[in-house]
């Protein structure tokens, strides 16, 4: 390939790319790798859903015990998500608009979820909260349930999604500095009015991706929530729980029904995500 | 610009501080740090014996194997395509290369389970895939090795697309002036540039299929000794109540997930560097 290049009077091709064949050959080998690693996965789910039919599909996303997994787990989304929300506004409000000592070690803080087990995040709050745990016989004296319940969800979840709003939020305040912010203190906006009216509006599609993607991650947790669900059909289960009891009970076709609802919010997520970076990308252009 | 950092470090006109950086703090401790503490205080309370027989038994060892074995090939194999399916999403224009672009981040957003009964369909021996494979993939460690690059597939090429889009068309045009082959210049100039990107996203995607769970049991048989997982080990202690067990098991991974995360900010550290130079 280099030959063309080098010998050639007139390269077919400019110094800095390559010649067509092995562009399309590099391109046809990286289509086929995702091919068979992302987009077939992703036809399956739909199409092993819709393969006894409609009415199959219909019947296994409306059957009680579908419905109370899909209303659980949007209550678990519920709370997890605006906890999470109001504490990545928290930290980067923090982290990129001051300066301060260990802001370093903060950051590897927050990103610790990330690098946890799932299995290991479920775990941890059995220590806690589980009968056997530090605060188990105290919530069993006062009747209440942490672990096996919605509770230990919850916090399994927020867990999980933990890093994901601030994680985005951060290098984009970063980013914008302190100029505005200043500028609007100057001119006698008081701390909420600032906020409101200056930080938010700048943050706000990073925000809603942010939002966007927790709220997947949220709705789609398996591992953690696996271990403090306690498996309680039509009380403790989650959708992704739901998936995987049909799918051992090789009700395929309703397995892969509930998690083809969970495979569209992946699809709207990166939806979300493609508007959002082209938002992003037109304003930093226009600015 | 130079002006208002300067005032920033001594003392800021916003206002917040305290209060952001306290509830951050708090939640952190109360959400994270308390929690995982509790994993190690648990193993505290063990006897070294009993802490070393829960962490060394053969069927431990041999998850051990499996775990980092799997992790390590799939990171592997996402480098070399994740380094390939950047290259062509940054520098080829085709039909389709921004729906691809997007699709490339599906397994962030794709719950774990649900990868996992797809892919364990698709690579069974009547699935797509696995019908025209000579060898069996769902359920043997092939099947665990599949769901891990599944898994880690967005890592490196999200790591690698602002480094080589920030790449000077100059360097490469050096190269070629001075002589250089497409092939040189490929592997002693950009290569060498994409380096630190390469092995943090090799990094990330090797520390997130270490713990791995949901895509894995579906696809692995989980047969002991041969295609089970730690992750999965902890779970089947926990449901046996070996409470202490399952905790030295995980304390294990913490370890191995810290160090992992040290690892990573030390690349992310090396590839800033290179890239302000």
């Amino acid at each position: 390939m280099s030959a063309a290049v080098s010998e050639g009077r007139r390269p077919a091709t400019p110094s800095t790319t390559e010649p067509a064949w092995v562009r399309r050959s590099l391109i046809a080998l990286a289509l086929v790798f995702l091919t068979l690693f992302l987009f077939v996965p992703l036809a399956a789910v739909f199409v092993e859903a819709l393969k006894k039919g409609l009415q199959v599909y219909w019947a296994a996303i409306t059957e009680p015990d579908a419905v109370s997994a899909i209303r659980l787990t949007m209550i678990a989304a519920l709370v997890a998500v605006p906890l999470n929300l109001v504490f990545g506004i928290a930290a980067a409000w923090a982290i990129a608009k001051f300066d301060f000592r260990g802001k370093n070690v903060l950051l590897t803080l927050i990103d610790l979820p990330f690098s946890v087990s799932p299995v290991i995040a479920g775990l941890i709050y059995v220590l806690v909260f589980g009968l056997q745990g530090w605060f188990g016989e105290w919530l069993r004296d006062h009747d209440l349930k942490v672990i096996f319940a919605l509770p230990g969800i919850v916090l399994a979840t927020v867990f999980i999604t933990f890093p994901f709003v601030a994680r985005e939020l951060i290098p984009l305040m970063q980013a914008q500095g302190t100029e505005q912010e200043e500028a609007a203190r100057v001119l006698g906006a008081g701390g909420w009015q600032m906020f409101l009216r200056v930080t938010l509006p700048n943050v706000k599609w990073a925000l809603l991706y942010g939002v966007i993607l927790c709220n997947a991650r949220a709705m789609g947790e398996f591992g953690a929530v696996s271990v403090v669900s306690g498996h309680i059909r039509g009380q403790t289960n989650t959708m992704p729980l739901h998936v995987e009891i049909l799918y051992n009970e090789y009700q395929f076709a309703a397995a892969f029904a509930v998690a083809s609802l969970l495979a569209g919010l992946a699809l709207v997520t990166l939806l979300v995500k493609f508007l959002v970076e082209r938002r992003i990308q037109r304003s930093t252009i226009s600015v | 610009m130079l002006f208002s950092r300067t005032l920033l470090r001594r003392h800021s006109v916003l206002p917040g501080f305290d209060l952001a950086l306290g509830f951050t703090l708090l939640y952190l401790s109360l959400i994270v740090l308390v929690p995982l503490a509790a994993a190690f205080l648990k193993t505290a309370t063990m006897t070294w014996p009993a802490f070393w027989s829960a962490v060394s038994s053969p069927r431990v060892v041999a998850s051990y194997r499996l775990t980092f074995g799997a992790s390590f090939l799939a990171a592997a194999v996402n480098a070399v395509f994740g380094l390939l399916v950047c290259w062509v999403l940054v520098r080829y224009e085709f039909p389709g290369r921004r729906f691809v672009d997007a699709l490339v981040d599906l397994p962030f957003a794709l719950p774990t389970a649900v990868a996992g009964i797809a892919l364990t369909a698709l690579y069974s021996g009547n699935g797509w895939i696995g019908r025209w494979l000579p060898f069996k993939v769902s359920f043997t460690p092939v099947g665990v090795w599949v769901a891990l690059t599944f898994i880690g597939l967005p890592f490196v090429v999200r790591t690698l697309q602002p480094v080589l889009e920030d790449l000077q068309k100059e360097i490469e045009e050096a190269a070629a002036t001075l002589g250089a082959t497409r092939w040189q210049t490929f592997t002693r100039v950009i290569l060498p540039i994409l380096t630190p990107a390469l092995l943090t996203g090799f990094a990330l995607a090797f520390a997130r299929a270490l713990g791995e769970y949901g895509s894995v049991i579906f696809i692995a048989g989980n047969l002991p000794m041969v295609s089970e997982i730690t992750p999965l080990l902890i779970i089947t202690k926990l449901e046996q109540y070996d409470y202490a067990g399952a905790t030295a098991i995980a304390v294990v991974m913490l370890v191995a997930s810290f160090a992992m995360l040290l690892a990573i900010n030390g690349l992310q550290a090396w590839t800033r560097a290179r890239q302000g130079r």
